[in-house]
């Protein structure tokens, strides 16, 4: 890892909808997310954390050490892999020694380090995803019969990695209205049917005509120690979530764009001050309540930066 | 050992039933377990062992149902990638929302020839400076109840907290009850068997306890409560 990460990091990151579906609720076909006792639009972290490693991929075309676990078939880049998938020389001399000592422990030497986490250090140089957000591991084989690889021995267990990057569900500033559309079918689908008894039938698309959403997220420098995720990393996660909207258009989509991230940098692996009181500092207003909001200009983002705790720096990014 | 307070608050939290692990569903208070990691996130070293005391619950229990699209499948060094269309689960969870409560803990202190070893050694690049100086003093307790101290009262955390999920993330402030009193909820409820936390006395073999679970007041006590693996 080049320049690994020596602080504390907290962000707020701001982004809106105009008429279009930011996340699809599949427990109420599909419309958008609502929290049924207040009106406020949600999205999940994992939806946001979808366009993140999409934003990856596309960047870095999946290039080493940028690779992408967890794929989506939307993005079919397969054919430009362009690295060597064989297994990391280091993972295979790990197991070796493992499986010798396995075999005579009087002769060989117990290895310094448990073949598993020689793989999962090599998991998490290859996969941004997966030193960025971490993972839930098996790294052996399943128990195979006894005496084919000396694996049989070797206890299957499963690792977890913690990523150093926690996001939380997004939440829209004011209460969000749902539209319902009907969309009529024009083209007709199947050759082996008449024309006319396939057009004409009405769709349905929902939408939000306008929603601003906030989602709080925290990176911690010491789980980035422990996976590996540098500033280089970091860097880059700032690029995705400024710009994964644009990379990310769809019809049921609409209008998504990132309006400011803001983050707030300790000058330490700890922090200096409690995340909750620097989230307090974004403030969000709305510019006129007599009408309802349908653009970013409606609303005024302040970033309250007098007296900030020592040791705190505010970074807007966009 | 002195005890110590945290107030710990969220818009979300999960706190999964081991029997509804699929579909999850939440407890309907935090598990001492839960608990435990919130203390922690903030200090933990293998010189001390976080017990929770005391939890106090000062929101009323509301929930929300949320569906999701998750992926069925771990990663492995043996496998490419995932695909998340080839491995796609819809999972609803029903969640607790608008979260409070007060944790009270204190830590065993575990003397240096019974530590384990440490795997993850925090960098020196790492370390905190100010910290550094109560890390130099002896190996007694108050070494690491200061450092605690130190962290909660200032908002430092090794990672942010969470409330049984890493999406729902926790703020917590140290507070004196004293100084300081909250009333809990006026609920009182038998909660059932609940899981109070995981037994990694043999890592190969890691066994859930549970314990009876009795609200009473919004308070749930668990100075001498009986635990069964």
């Amino acid at each position: 890892m080049s320049n690994p990460m020596k602080n504390r990091y907290d962000f707020v990151l701001i982004f809106d909808v105009k008429d279009g579906n930011p996340n699809g609720d599949p427990d109420a076909g599909n419309l958008p997310r609502i929290d049924p006792e207040t009106g406020h639009g949600l999205i999940t972290d994992v939806c946001l954390k979808r366009k993140v490693r999409d934003y990856v991929m596309l960047a870095k075309n999946l290039s080493l050490e940028f690779d992408i676990w967890v794929k989506s078939k939307s993005l079919t880049l397969n054919e430009q892999i362009q690295r060597a998938y064989a297994e990391d020389d280091a993972v295979k001399k790990a197991v070796e020694a493992w499986k010798a000592w396995q075999k005579d422990k009087k002769k060989n030497p117990k290895p310094a380090r448990h073949y598993e986490d020689v793989a999962r250090d090599w998991m998490c140089r290859n996969f941004y995803d997966i030193r960025t957000f971490g993972a839930v591991m098996s790294t052996s084989d399943k128990a195979e019969k006894d005496g084919v690889d000396g694996m049989s021995k070797i206890k299957k267990t499963a690792g977890q990695v913690r990523g150093p990057v926690q996001i939380t569900f997004s939440r829209s500033v004011d209460p969000i209205v749902a539209l319902e559309h009907s969309i009529t079918v024009c083209a007709a689908r199947k050759a082996d049917k008449p024309v006319e008894s396939q057009i004409g039938i009405q769709g349905r698309k929902n939408t939000v005509p306008y929603g601003l959403y906030v989602a709080h997220g925290f990176v911690s420098a010491h789980l980035a120690a422990q996976t590996g995720f540098g500033e280089d990393d970091l860097n880059l996660l700032w690029d995705a979530l400024c710009n994964m909207f644009e990379n990310d258009r769809s019809a049921a989509r609409g209008l998504m764009s990132t309006q400011q991230l803001v983050i707030f940098k300790h000058n330490s692996a700890l922090g200096n001050a409690p995340a909750h009181s620097l989230f307090k500092r974004v403030i969000l207003t709305r510019k006129d309540d007599s009408k309802p909001a349908r653009d970013f200009s409606d609303y005024k983002l302040e970033i309250n930066k007098s007296n900030l705790p020592a040791g705190i720096s505010i970074i807007e990014r966009l | 050992m002195k005890g110590f307070c945290l107030e710990v608050k969220g818009s979300y939290a999960c706190f999964t039933r081991p029997e509804m692990k699929v579909e999850r569903v939440s407890y309907d208070v935090i598990t001492p377990s839960a608990a435990r990691a919130v203390y922690d996130a903030i200090l933990w070293k293998p010189a001390i062992f976080w017990r929770v005391t005391r939890i106090e619950v000062l929101a009323p229990i509301r929930w929300i149902s949320v569906r999701r699209n998750e992926v069925g499948a771990v990663a492995s060094t043996k496998k490419r990638h995932i695909f998340v269309e080839d491995n796609r689960q819809q999972r609803a969870g029903l969640f607790l929302r608008d979260v409070k409560y007060r944790l009270f803990a204190e830590f065993e202190f575990i003397p240096p020839e019974k530590r384990g070893k440490v795997y993850n050694p925090v960098p020196d690049y790492l370390h905190d400076m100010e910290e550094l100086e109560i890390v130099r003093q002896d190996e007694k307790p108050a070494k690491y109840a200061a450092m605690f101290e130190r962290r909660a009262s200032k908002g430092q955390c090794f990672n942010q907290p969470y409330l049984g999920c890493r999406e729902f993330s926790a703020q917590f402030r140290l507070v004196d009850p004293q100084v300081e009193p909250a009333s809990p909820i006026s609920e009182t409820r038998d909660l059932g068997w609940m899981l109070y936390d995981m037994d990694y006395s043999d890592p190969s073999n890691i066994k859930p306890q549970f314990f009876r679970a009795k609200l009473s007041y919004g308070v749930l006590n668990l100075g001498n409560v009986e635990v069964r693996s």
